[in-house]
């Protein structure tokens, strides 16, 4: 595994995916693009978690920006055979305790059910995003890794709350995370559209963690949601178009890389991202370019939010009636290297399980290789029904 | 034929705030060296996010009641991209859906009457960077980068050179007057966009639009150059008009086309997901109405009605510091025509005595208006009064200090001194013969008497060797 991270402290007990950056460390996000930049910052989650008395271990390689599935498309390393998500392996393997990552559109989420350890992508707006390589601000959060719900609990504790260097951060300047709330009489919903796109392997997993829900006095039932497929078209029009401006910062001008052989500064904006950018963030910066023209605008960017507000509501609905939402994390257990010009439509394809808690903000856990999602600042909800079914095991 | 000419304004004004508008860096004017005045966020790298300057709100809103605009609750921020490497996250953060001021109004008067031009909408967004090209190289200076602007959008309402120059001076002595922007070299930028049509007609004729041009004088004979040129081409079909986007060359006084990308730019406008939107509530409003300055034009009248003369009220209007000090000196009860002769003859010839304007000036409305009561109620005379004025400006003295210690109170005056003394020795013949006689405790008690006459004024040394003297 040492080629997937740099060490960055060997008495540490956090790693930090590559897309969040630790001062003085360089910060790639996995591209060619950003080679030698060191940050003169931390993310304000690492920050907090130095100041109270956690050391990071090293920074862990993700795919370029985090678009990928699990970080099979970095510049720093070639995966062959079965793909493994670099900081979940090290949670798996307890060479750290915890790590912290920035969910996009899921890979950490993956990454975290083919280890089989848990990763929280939290209410969006409770964990600040200062110091986060970004590309889809409006539904990108931090979020930690952890072998159990009350590892990532206590992580949670320490960098959720108010940062005003970040503006879409919430005001509240703490959270409380538990992981003992009563499971007994809580209702879940199993989503049978999503159900219904995953193979057998994950959806044994589902229905094995439906019967140890129900061992703990959970009520699960299978529901119909109708615009699991609309949400995810939405996020990623939305995820590419944000992405799509992100990324337009790396034009070889300021720092990063540059091409060698320009004449004009067309020629070195050309040269320079074509040699930076892996042919996945070409794809997304093309299709994120072209949902905001003119001429698409309206059919596409501004019809994403009208069903990201629609989604929204539909959820909150939901979250009336049920506490949480079971689903599978991806269509299939295991993924296989595969080539990169499939990428964009293979990350697509499994997005449809991970885009609503990005798309609407609402937190996400994964645990046991399931996915729950909850009300928005319902963790502790989510968390203590992982923990109630960690305790069976 | 006669020709009307019909004419729209985009202003850009820089706003004079301590920092930038997403960052907490200082505005351009502090920088010394390219560069001096950037940080991570104003760089554009990773990691940073835009962080919204409250006060560049309040500044917009306070242009926006100026100009009787429609102040909106709701504001919102977009991302306009394009890349150019001035522009360090090739995007501009600027307001397209949801702009912060709309559907103003403004009355320019011109030696032809006075024309009503309505504003289209005012928006908030941050300044580019600049390039410096030296040799083959160019470099980049982001020290203007995330400099507040305010764009103020009119609607095609000027019919001649004359209002657009007039309505530009009134909205700089506006700013100026109202802390909105110093309005220095520069930093009032315009796009102008100009058509001709028959005279009596109600359609639009072909539009051009003549970029980034900051002086008036510039603007003027831009506008006549391109009004000229759109009648010869009706008039005489000498060249067909396209719209399309032209500069002014100001050597030449001519316009000439800017090389035309193929297709109009597509800008991909979308909302900024980074700052939330931005809520004007009553409180806020209130707050920004209650400390928006008098407008220009009623300011004029009250200093007019206090007898100021036409010069002096221009001189005023043109700098917020000035008629600041003179309406915070009025406050303190000092007559406005008296406090502003102080201000604009006394305290403008020190400056300018020491090659200093008015920039530097240090004097505060208090000392100010201490100096002028004193020479009103005769403690000091007119002269004396410029005396401790002086001291003010260069060396930031308390007035009322300095006159004891310079013996300027007349009260102190030496002539009055000797009296008190001399009255002092009179009405206390026994202490004066125990001094005599060598009690050296009766000058004591002779000083003492001394002091309470005068009060505690003049200098304590300066009396008792006067005392002595007299004794001896
Ligand atoms: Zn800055």
């Amino acid at each position: 595994m040492s080629n997937y991270t740099v060490l960055l402290s060997e008495n540490g007990t956090v790693a930090v995916d590559d897309t969040l950056l630790v001062k003085g460390a360089e910060a790639k996000a996995g591209s060619r693009m950003l080679e030698g930049f060191k940050p003169l910052f931390s993310a304000e989650a690492v920050t907090r978690l130095e100041k109270a008395g956690y050391t990071m271990h090293s920074k862990t390689h993700v795919g370029e920006f985090g678009l990928d599935l699990v970080g099979e498309f970095s510049n720093d390393c070639k995966q062959t055979g079965a793909l493994r998500g670099a900081a979940a392996s090290l949670v798996a393997d307890g060479t750290v305790k915890a790590a912290l990552a920035v969910d996009v559109n899921g890979a950490p989420r993956r990454a975290a059910m083919l280890e089989g350890v848990s990763f929280l992508k939290p209410t969006y707006g409770t964990v600040s995003r200062y110091g986060v390589i970004s590309t889809a601000a409006s539904g990108e959060q931090v979020g930690v890794y952890a072998k159990t719900a009350d590892g990532i609990a206590e992580v949670m504790r320490v960098i959720a709350g108010h940062d005003g260097k970040d503006g879409t951060s919430l005001p509240a300047e703490r959270y409380e995370y538990v992981t003992d709330a009563p499971a007994g009489g809580k209702r879940v919903a199993v989503v049978k559209e999503l159900l219904d796109k995953a193979d057998d392997a994950a959806k044994a997993n589902v229905n094995a963690y439906a019967d140890a829900l129900r061992a703990k006095g959970v009520t699960v039932e299978e529901i119909r949601v109708s615009l699991t497929d609309a949400a995810a078209v939405a996020w990623q029009i939305l995820m590419t178009a944000e992405t799509c401006n992100n990324v337009s910062r790396y034009d070889g001008v300021k720092f990063g890389h540059r091409a060698e052989n320009y004449k004009t500064i067309d020629e070195l904006y050309v040269n320079s991202r074509t040699e930076g950018f892996n042919f996945l963030t070409k794809a997304v910066i093309l299709y994120g370019s072209d949902v905001l023209s003119k001429t698409r605008y309206k059919a596409c960017y501004d019809k994403s939010l009208r069903v990201r507000r629609v989604a929204a509501e539909a959820m909150n609905a939901l979250f009336a009636q049920y506490d949480a939402v079971l689903t599978p994390v991806a269509s299939v257990t295991g993924f296989e290297a595969y080539d990169i010009h499939e990428a964009f439509d293979k990350v697509f394809k499994e997005s449809v399980f991970t885009a609503i808690p990005n798309l609407v903000g609402i937190p996400a856990l994964v645990s046991g290789g399931v996915q729950l999602m909850g009300k928005a600042f319902d963790e502790s909800v989510l968390l203590s029904l992982a923990a109630a079914v960690e305790k069976e095991g | 034929m006669k020709y009307e000419l019909v004419i729209g304004l985009e202003t850009h004004v820089e706003l004079s705030t301590e920092s930038k508008i997403f960052c907490s860096c200082g505005g351009h004017a502090a920088a010394d060296e390219p560069n001096d005045c950037v940080c991570p966020a104003c760089c554009g790298m990773p990691g940073m996010l835009p962080v919204m300057n409250k006060r560049v709100v309040e500044l917009a809103v306070t242009a926006g009641l100026m100009l009787n605009c429609h102040i909106n609750r709701y504001t919102t921020f977009d991302k306009k991209n394009y890349y150019y490497p001035d522009l360090p996250c090739a995007y501009q953060i600027t307001q397209l859906n949801h702009p912060i001021c709309t559907d103003g109004c403004v009355t320019v008067k011109t030696s032809e009457g006075s024309r009503d031009i309505r504003i289209k909408q005012i928006h908030m967004e941050e300044d580019a960077g600049k390039l410096v090209h030296e040799g083959n190289s160019s470099y980049v200076d982001f020290n203007r980068t995330s400099v507040p602007l305010i764009e103020i959008v009119t609607q095609p309402d000027f019919r001649s050179a004359e209002e657009v120059v007039t309505y530009l001076a009134k909205l700089r002595s506006m700013f100026r007057s109202g802390g909105i922007s110093e309005c220095q070299e520069g930093a009032m930028r315009c796009d102008v966009n100009i058509s001709v049509r028959p005279e009596g007609s109600e359609e639009f004729g072909v539009r051009t639009e003549i970029k980034n041009m900051s002086s008036f004088e510039a603007i003027e004979r831009a506008i006549r150059y391109e009004a000229q040129r759109h009648m010869d081409a009706l008039e005489f079909e000498l060249e067909e008009l396209v719209q399309e986007t032209r500069r002014f060359d100001e050597v030449s006084g001519k316009t000439f086309a800017m090389r035309n990308k193929e297709t109009e730019a597509d800008y991909r406008y979308f909302p900024d997901a980074n700052l939330m939107p931005i809520i004007i509530d009553d409180e806020w409003l209130e707050q920004i109405k209650a400390n928006k300055p008098v407008a220009v034009d009623e300011k004029a009248e009250d200093y007019r009605a206090a007898g100021i003369v036409e010069k002096d009220i221009a001189t005023l209007l043109s700098d917020h510091k000035i008629s600041r000090l003179l309406d915070d000196t009025v406050a303190l009860g000092c007559d406005a025509k008296t406090a502003a002769s102080w201000i604009l003859t006394d305290c403008a010839g020190i400056l300018r005595k020491d090659g200093k304007s008015f920039d530097d000036l240090v004097v505060t409305p208090e000392k100010l208006a201490t100096i002028i009561k004193m020479v009103e109620d005769g403690t000091i005379n007119r002269g004396a009064g410029k005396k401790v004025l002086i001291a003010v400006v260069e060396q930031d003295v308390d007035p009322v200090a300095f006159c004891k210690e310079q013996g300027l109170d007349r009260k102190v005056d030496t002539a009055m001194i000797d009296e008190v003394i001399d009255r002092v020795i009179a009405e206390n013949p026994k202490a004066v013969e125990d001094f005599r006689g060598g009690k050296a405790k009766a000058l004591q008690a002779l000083f003492g008497a001394c002091m309470r006459e005068l009060k505690g004024a003049g200098d304590p040394a300066m009396i008792k060797e006067k005392l002595e003297a007299k004794l001896a």
